[in-house]
């Protein structure tokens, strides 16, 4: 497992555990929780406090109709859920963003491809396959980009991102990562906005390629 | 008495598997796990439906009570109170005492539920951590969580009523992300605290399955 260098923000972590993070975002949470110990280990501990929340509500009686109907129901055969594995470099919660198959890249140019795993009004989630050495053009974002690394690593201005790290970075960020040498690098991105492009996909483009 | 048929050993009998100093201060106060943790082992490994019942008399009302505190209507709160009871049930195998409290799992359990029932969407959750086959269940470490949790929410007890406010909007689900980080007053030194032993923990157990 490797050393994690750039964590989620601990405020991240507990809308997550409270269940107030965007979809998109939250499905990079889940990924990484499932790559880092420490990450795991943080979300734990934001569950103990909502534990403690919950402990300390003030009781409200439940009728016993419902108890009785609760304990009826003990005995039913359970529903069958679909229970997805990790696959390769994809853990488990992208694994069930992709509905168990395989990644379905769309190219974008330069080597560069796609995968939007979901979209809603409050952002969208994509996997990203990035070229070895291949630089992704320089953007800046209107909104959040949370960007999770799967395979192989990228830099940027801000410093190297390998398996397991996550860069988080708001409006005020104009970078250009570059994929590093060797593997190429698959990410999980996350965006609460369009992404601003300055060169490689003209403006007017970026609707039809939604990024 | 449910602990009567549990094979939880004494603390004082456990293998320890912390360092000597976490063995100490463990040892010094409460010795065995709470009572809800061994009805929910007892849940888990024997299917107990006495013990079952028990943890509903416990989290029902509690339960009941957190869910209405966003005004949801009675009628509505007492249908996901038995939804997450019921999961409590079905889903008894994903427990492990060694990294959470009952009260940790349960609020992760009802906010889904809430989540599922508000904006018909299932939240990404992290790949679960396989459990090392006839793995032993650890009462001390099962009590250094409890212990940690409980220093916790002394902590909590502790704060300014207009802090420990904020804290139970943000759990409860009330905030977004937006607003979480806005907040000066989250006390994130007395999380980390509990991080470290859940850390501990984790780093045990992934060494041990990859070795």
């Amino acid at each position: 497992m490797p050393a994690i260098t750039h964590h989620i923000p601990e405020p991240m972590m507990a809308a997550y555990a409270a269940g107030t993070l965007p979809h998109a975002f939250s499905l990079v949470v889940a990924t990484q929780v499932s790559m880092s110990a420490e990450a795991r280990a943080t979300l734990q501990a934001h569950e103990a406090v909502g534990g403690i929340v919950l402990e300390d509500t003030s009781s409200v009686a439940v009728s016993d109709n419902m108890k009785s109907n609760l304990l009826s129901m003990l005995d039913d055969p359970m529903p069958e859920e679909p229970v997805y594995t990790r696959n390769g470099v994809y853990p488990a919660p992208v694994m069930e963003a992709l509905k168990g198959r395989e990644p379905r890249w769309k190219t974008l140019g330069m080597g560069v491809k796609q995968d939007i795993l979901a979209e809603d009004e409050f952002g969208s989630v994509r996997l990203l396959y990035i070229p070895p050495e291949q630089a992704v053009p320089d953007h800046g974002h209107n909104g959040l980009e949370m960007t999770l690394v799967l395979q192989g690593s990228f830099s940027d201005e801000t410093g190297h991102f390998g398996v397991g790290d996550v860069e988080v970075a708001d409006e005020t960020l104009e970078h250009t990562p570059i994929a590093g040498a060797g593997e190429a690098c698959i990410c999980l991105a996350a965006t609460d906005a369009r992404l601003k492009f300055n060169a490689f996909v003209p403006r007017l483009l970026q609707p039809l390629f939604r990024i | 008495m449910v602990s009567a048929t549990l094979d939880i050993p004494r603390a004082s009998a456990a293998k320890p598997k912390v360092r000597r100093n976490e063995r100490q201060r463990v040892s010094q106060a409460k010795a065995a796990p709470s009572q809800e943790t061994l009805w929910m082992i007892a849940v888990r490994d024997h299917r107990d439906k006495a013990a079952f019942a028990s943890l509903f008399a416990h989290f029902a009302p509690r339960l009941k009570g957190f869910v209405m505190r966003n005004g949801t209507s009675a009628a509505q709160a007492e249908e996901i109170v038995q939804d997450v009871m019921l999961t409590l049930w079905r889903k008894a195998h994903m427990f492990d005492p060694h990294r959470a409290q009952v009260s940790a799992w349960v609020y992760q359990i009802v906010r889904n539920r809430q989540i599922d029932v508000a904006r018909k969407e299932n939240r990404p959750m992290p790949e679960a951590l396989k459990e090392e086959p006839e793995a032993e269940p650890d009462a001390t470490q099962i009590v250094a969580i409890e212990q940690e949790t409980g220093q916790l929410r002394a902590a909590l007890a502790k704060l300014r009523p207009e802090q420990r406010e904020v804290i139970e909007k943000a759990y409860l689900g009330e905030l977004t992300h937006q607003e979480i980080s806005n907040q000066t007053g989250l006390p994130l030194g007395t999380i980390k605290s509990r991080i470290r032993l859940g850390l501990q923990r984790l780093r045990h157990e992934l060494k041990d399955l990859s070795e």
